[in-house]
């Protein structure tokens, strides 16, 4: 079985991002900069009903705007809208201007129909359905394990608690969207996308094209989160306008479309019930609960996944459990993969009422999940992270800090998968002796690319800057798409086998026993004219699945404004062998952060009457920014024997559980509904009055 | 020729528009409101320009950058969609992102937020304008040293405004990073970099407290 390099000069160093001066100098050239000859710009008219029945919609006067190339329907015929921002139609022409003007200019026929944007309205069986055929709340799934009910009555200490969590939106900074050319040659599209891979299916099927006719390419790419592995309806709406106009177009969506239908977390509504035995051995868990991902999985807006399920009891092993989960359909964009799906929501009810049971039974919270966590590596974290974080010292009775600004601390642990497989590479050595490797992947901003340069580098003893890594292409061999953090352990075993092969090859042909390094340019010399190429895939033995994790948060809150101070985040992440500390300390950053907005700020807010998403930009729909980072102190555990693991998912995690458990200790009453917002932390602690309305939400 | 002449008639019309007005409303005061009225279309109609497209002469990056475009054209879209200058990004188009962030001689200015048509006569700086002849800025090395970016559509805004903080203030405190960028906005996260950054660049030394403890040697 193959292994790494014992000597690893360049893996797991702090050499900087290969892709960084591009992006510091604006050459970078994303899909939304690109710009073909005669390109036109591209822009879709949404829904402006939470739901209706579209009888007519009328292009003509839109069509006639100067300066309209093309102006489509999304679907032809009568249809039922079923959230505000639903996609109708679609223009494309020379200039943003002249398709404002041709959006504005198109008439739509509708008639509006009852509607549901809430998901306690949702569930009311007289209540608007969103499908006629089916009602909005769904069959439970039920779990069952063990004998609950007489468990529950040989416990020692039992808790309750009501915990939520608020639909989160994406809003990677480069909006989903595509530039693409459709000719007769075929199709080429320059994707914002996770997968080039699924928006080569994706598009090839939505527009009855062969494959070999689809080529997606996607170099640089703004984020992505979860919500853009398809070619979504901006995709193929993109592709038939430039069909229409017989030029390239550019249809990148707007920052209020972001909000509306390209995917979200589903929210959360858990009722828990925690019991554990007189040694604080959990011993009875009992879970139900609903939440809802829109319209539904997939739907209209693609992109699949994303149901309002979570993993429950979590981390934990209780040996006796019951789960009962249900999802509530709404007047609403559909879910989508959202930065480790369903865990941040599993682990922010999980935890919290960890915390509340250590509370009744006097135990350190730490030490109630060091004794119920089955996994003994974030045993292990938990105890190296509280020495580091200073817990011991830290950790005072809930409520007890004087004066008016209350400090608290909290934990919380994660797990995550990682492990990824079936990447394919090659490579190109030329005479010159310079090497340049494809790959069928795509980088998100992870570091992708800097990880094959890193791995390239160490085994064929060059430096990483010698290697031009090209990703984010179809005509490259495949790779998958980037999700699940599985991109590291999939794409680095293919270029250990790539470059060990081009490596034996070299040798072989240049006759040279030893190619690497300082013999490189003479044995590369020694091929002739011709380059030598080499393929590699991915193989057993260099990676593996399966990262821990553990959070310490502290904070200050104020008791007199309400408002959170995240002070400081202790993060211990295992992630077997670390192949780029410098981009993997991103990750790690990147993580607490937005872990930090969903406990602190993220939510989408609905508007009862009208159906519309009320925060659709950055104003409302508030993002961490600079001055709220606390101090970030990350232990990374290197596990080389466990080979390559990805970590960026994990690491986002724990942060909210984390940071509600230490609200709660700075309190001593708990904001069970995140995101914690000032007037959640004036409810709690009886400072204001709380309306019929929002009492619903209350937690 | 005529460039400069629209630009001048332009450049001054919303300071002569709102100085005929408060000239006018003392006049109402004691004349007719009538006569206020007309004297307000007049001093309108001599500065409308538009609906259509306008010759207009920017100056970016130290080079001159003539388009043809609608009045209501956004600086950041007359980048962008009609010139080849893509390194300031669209992200938010309502001055509350900071990704496309220039310079106005050195003070950042959101592109999204100023009309092309407004930007003449103005020394602009593109993410594109800083490297001289091939050399980096400090501000941009730092970038690239701390790893201050993930996904980089953020990072020429952040670029911009820190670079527009050193040449107002090259010794700035945490805090005043902190106030120089609170209208930049990521989602990836690359905040505490962002932070190493600006104080490298402005050469204060940064260390990163990261560790890699290994598994097998832990107790």
């Amino acid at each position: 079985m193959p292994s790494w390099p014992e000597n690893r000069v360049h893996i797991g160093s702090h050499a900087k991002r290969i892709d960084a001066p591009a992006k510091v100098t604006g050459a970078a050239k994303y899909s939304s900069d690109v710009q073909p000859d005669g390109w036109l710009y591209g822009m879709i008219l949404r829904s402006k009903w939470a739901k209706a029945k579209i009888t007519k919609i009328n292009l003509d006067k839109a069509s006639k705007v100067p300066g309209i190339k093309a102006a489509i329907l999304d679907r032809e015929g009568e249809r039922t809208v079923r959230y505000y921002g639903e996609e109708l139609a679609a223009v494309a022409g020379t200039s943003k201007q002249a398709c404002l003007d041709a959006l504005r200019s198109i008439d739509v026929e509708a008639k509006e129909l009852p509607f549901v944007v809430h998901e306690d309205d949702a569930k009311d069986e007289s209540s608007a359905r969103v499908w006629d055929d089916h009602p909005n709340l769904s069959k439970p799934r039920v779990r069952e394990q063990g004998e609950v009910d007489k468990a529950f009555s040989e416990c020692a200490t039992v808790v309750e608690g009501f915990f939520t969590t608020p639909v989160q939106l994406h809003h990677p900074l480069e909006t989903h969207g595509n530039t693409i050319s459709w000719t007769d040659e075929g199709l080429t599209a320059w994707s914002s996308t996770q997968g080039i891979g699924s928006v080569q299916d994706g598009l090839a099927n939505n527009l009855k094209l062969q494959q070999n006719r689809v080529r997606v390419i996607s170099e640089f790419m703004g984020g992505g989160f979860g919500a853009k592995f398809g070619p979504g309806v901006e995709g193929s709406l993109a592709a038939r306008l430039s069909q229409a106009a017989k030029a390239p177009v550019k249809l990148m969506l707007t920052r209020f479309d972001e909000a509306l239908a390209v995917g979200n977390r589903p929210s959360s509504f858990q009722k828990i019930k925690l019991g554990a035995t007189s040694d604080g051995k959990l011993h009875a868990f009992e879970l139900e609960s609903y939440g809802t991902a829109g319209i539904g999985s997939g739907g209209s807006s693609e992109g699949g996944g994303g149901g309002a399920e979570f993993p429950a009891p979590y981390i934990y092993k209780v040996p006796n459990i019951r789960v009962k989960q249900a999802g509530v359909t709404i007047n609403a964009g559909s879910a989508r993969a959202f930065r480790a799906p369903g865990h941040p929501t599993a682990s922010f009810g999980m935890e919290s009422i960890m915390d509340e049971l250590a509370a009744k039974m006097s135990i350190d919270p730490v030490e109630l999940r060091i004794k119920n966590d089955p996994s003994e590596v974030r045993q292990k974290e938990y105890r190296l992270g509280a020495e580091r974080f200073g817990w011991k010292e830290k950790y005072k009775k809930a409520g007890s800090s004087a004066g008016p600004i209350k400090t608290g601390v909290g934990c919380a642990g994660a797990t995550w998968g990682g492990g990824g497989k079936g990447t394919k590479a090659e490579a190109s050595i030329n005479p010159d002796g310079s090497i340049e490797i494809r790959c069928g992947t795509q980088d998100l901003g992870t570091g992708s690319k800097t990880v094959i340069a890193l791995i390239a580098a160490d085994i064929l003893g060059l430096k990483p800057e010698q290697i031009l890594v090209r990703v984010g292409d179809t005509r490259y061999p495949p790779s998958g798409g980037s999700g699940g953090s599985t991109t590291t352990a999939s794409v680095a075993p293919a270029i250990y086998d790539l470059c060990t092969k081009a490596l034996d090859e070299l040798q072989k042909q240049s006759g040279m026993e030893n190619a690497r390094g300082e013999n490189w340019a003479a044995a590369c010399k020694k091929l002739g004219v011709n380059p030598l190429t080499v393929s590699g895939q991915w193989q057993e033995g260099l990676s593996s699945s399966g990262a821990g994790g553990v959070q310490f948060a502290e904070v200050d809150v104020d008791t007199e404004t309400g408002f959170v101070k995240v002070k400081k985040i202790t993060c211990v992440q295992d992630g077997g062998l670390i192949v780029s500390k410098l981009t993997c300390e991103s990750q790690v950053n990147g993580g607490i952060l937005m872990g930090i907005g969903y406990a602190l700020y993220e939510e989408r807010v609905m508007d009862k009457t009208s159906g519309v998403v009320l925060n659709p930009n950055f104003e409302t729909y508030k993002l961490v920014g600079l001055s709220d980072i606390p101090e970030i102190d990350i232990v990374l555990l290197d596990m080389p024997e466990r080979g390559v693991i990805g970590i960026g998912e994990p690491v986002t995690i724990p942060t909210a559980a984390a940071v509600a458990n230490a609200v709660a200790n700075a309190l001593g009453v708990r904001v069970g509904g995140l995101p914690i917002t000032p007037a959640r932390v004036l409810e709690v602690l009886g400072k204001t009055k709380t309306t019929s309305e929002d009492s619903k939400e209350k937690v | 020729m005529r460039d400069s002449k629209r630009k001048d008639s332009f450049s001054i019309s919303r300071r002569s528009f709102l100085k005929s007005f408060s000239t006018s409303a003392a006049v109402a005061a004691t004349a007719q409101v009538e006569a206020v009225a007309q004297e307000l279309e007049k001093a309108n109609r001599e500065k409308i320009v538009g609906p259509g497209s306008v010759p207009i002469a920017l100056n970016v990056n130290g080079k001159p950058l003539k388009l043809e475009v609608e009045p209501r054209v956004t600086l950041l879209e007359a980048l962008r969609n009609h010139s080849n200058l893509t390194g300031s990004k669209e992200v938010c188009d309502r001055g509350t992102c900071g990704a496309c962030t220039v310079l106005f001689d050195d003070k950042p200015v959101y592109s999204c937020s100023v009309l092309a048509i407004e930007a003449q006569g103005k020394a602009i700086t593109t993410i594109e304008g800083l490297a001289q002849n091939g050399k980096l800025s400090p501000v941009q090395q730092a970038f690239i040293d701390q790893d201050a970016l993930m996904c980089g559509y953020c990072t020429p805004g952040f670029v911009m405004s820190v670079t527009a903080l050193l040449k107002q203030n090259p010794h700035p405190t945490a805090d005043q990073v902190r106030h120089a960028c609170c209208g930049n906005l990521c989602r990836c996260g690359t905040y505490p970099r962002v932070m190493q950054a600006a104080l490298k660049a402005a050469g204060v030394s940064t260390t990163s407290k990261t560790e890699v403890i290994s598994y097998a040697k832990l107790a």
